[in-house]
């Protein structure tokens, strides 16, 4: 980003002379150095699962939620800058609801992912506004069943069956690909995240905590927490599996 | 509704005939194994004045959901419109094909929210994956899924026969049957239903229109048969 400096980065309505929109790229750039998050797609449904840093011992365990419920089939998990996440979590919230109570049926995740993507696009066209500087991880499941999306600063959407953002996102990536995803469940996707997210946090030794929220076949199709005991288990699963690879070492 | 204004200069200077246009109706909708059966009317009248005979109350929101209209002509045209505009754009948003239910909350939401300004009883029914369905939405604007469903004023002169002679069971033919039979009896002892009998049956196969017109009607208790 070799814009500082030049006065291109100073409003979203002015292009630097490559064509770039520089408040954009910073936007996307705090989602970059965010801690990781990571959603997969399972036969069953959807698992969502992001690493907190323990920024204080003084911190009450488990408080700051990243993961959102936005209506019973949908929730977020956001990265970046959490103030913005929690905007872009209750307009998610909001377009959930108004749809629910005009068309009397719950909004489509495609739809919903569209309608975010819509909103976040809207603040990269005004000079008087800045992008939110977060990206969702939306986990939705509808009648044409589970669907995983992220939704970035730009108002750029994809629909995924594994993804990650943050500081680790290019090694969960890696992780994600050497993954069966298709014939996963969302219990062993428990196991697996929280595996993935020890793994990728090894080096740095801060702590950390993991929050973990599904929605599949085993939660009634409702976005929900993992149960503590369950993820508990699987973090279990995950030291264990680490101190096992550093036997071999 | 119904204010007799005089119309100056105008051919049809007499209160009676110069009333709001209206709807003064028979509909009905039926739900059988495979689909649905609208059937209408088609008189609309301005008081006693018959404005239209061949009107067609049958209205079209999607492929394959249709509205019954009856009450003010002009109040129901309006919600027909506003309903498929929306209903437009949803299908468009959604990419895939809209549900009845939510087809006929849409004409809920117009009928309901707008109640104080209008006079409209709809029914709504359609076909989609979970087979047919029929919607009531009479006057006050409650939303009401039923089995079959009659509306507008001949419907009190039918009510009677339809809860006799209507069945869970009905194949497409019986169904057909059971609505042009309604109608004919509606329109025959209500003044402001008349003319043609109006259907369309909705099933997996799409929506088909029938027209029956008024000299084809079979005539019922103590009316004179249309000259061969």
């Amino acid at each position: 980003m070799s814009g500082i400096g030049t006065g291109y980065d100073l409003s979203a309505t002015t292009y630097s002379p490559d064509g770039k929109v520089f408040q954009t790229d910073y936007a996307q750039k705090a989602v970059d150095n965010s801690s990781t998050a990571l959603g997969i797609k399972c036969k069953d449904g959807i698992v969502l699962a992001v690493e907190k840093l323990v920024v204080s011992k003084l911190l009450v365990e488990r408080s700051s939620r990243r993961i959102h419920n936005v209506d019973r089939h949908a929730g977020i998990c956001v990265a970046g800058l959490l103030p913005d996440g929690r905007m872009v979590v209750n307009r998610a919230a909001e377009e959930a609801s108004n749809y629910k109570s005009f068309y009397g049926e719950p909004i489509p995740g495609r739809v919903l992912c569209e309608r975010l993507a819509s909103y976040m696009h809207l603040f990269n066209l005004y000079w008087s506004m800045r992008p939110y500087g977060t990206a969702g991880l939306l986990a939705t499941y509808d009648e044409d069943g589970p669907a995983l999306y992220l939704v970035e600063p730009s108002g750029v959407a994809h629909k995924y069956h594994g993804t990650a953002v943050g500081k680790a996102r290019q090694a969960v990536k890696n992780e994600l690909e050497k993954m069966k995803l298709g014939q996963l469940t969302c219990r062993e996707a428990v196991v697996e995240a929280a595996k993935i997210l020890h793994k990728v946090h090894e080096e740095d030794g801060k702590p950390f905590e993991i929050e973990m929220s599904w929605i599949c076949d085993d939660s009634g199709r409702v976005h929900q927490r993992v149960p503590a005991e369950v993820l508990a288990e699987a973090e279990a699963a995950a030291k264990a599996a680490m101190e096992e690879s550093d036997m071999e070492d | 509704m119904a204010s007799s204004r005089l119309v100056a200069g105008s051919a049809v200077a007499d209160a009676e005939f110069s009333r709001d246009i209206s709807l003064g109706t028979t509909i009905i909708a039926v739900q059988f194994a495979g689909g649905v059966v609208l059937g209408a009317d088609s008189r609309t009248s301005s008081g006693s004045y018959v404005a239209n005979r061949t009107q067609d109350k049958i209205t079209p929101l999607l492929d394959h959901v249709y509205l019954c209209r009856s009450g003010s002509a002009s109040d129901t045209q309006a919600i027909a419109g506003y309903v498929q505009y929306y209903l437009a754009q949803l299908q468009a948003e959604r990419g895939g094909p809209v549900r009845v239910e939510t087809a006929a909350m849409m004409a809920m939401q117009m009928a309901y929210g707008n109640k104080n300004a209008l006079q409209a009883g709809l029914i709504v029914a359609g076909f989609d994956a979970d087979g047919g369905s029929v919607y009531a939405i009479p006057l006050g604007g409650t939303l009401l899924r039923v089995p079959f469903a009659i509306g507008g004023s001949g419907s009190a002169y039918i009510t009677g026969w339809c809860d006799k002679n209507w069945r869970g069971d009905m194949s497409r033919d019986e169904a057909l049957d059971f609505v042009r039979n309604a109608l004919r009896h509606a329109m025959a002892r209500d003044s402001s239903s008349g003319g043609c009998v109006r259907t369309v049956v909705i099933d997996a196969a799409g929506a088909s229109r029938e027209f029956i017109p008024g000299p084809k009607l079979q005539p019922t208790y103590d009316e004179l048969p249309a000259p061969a």
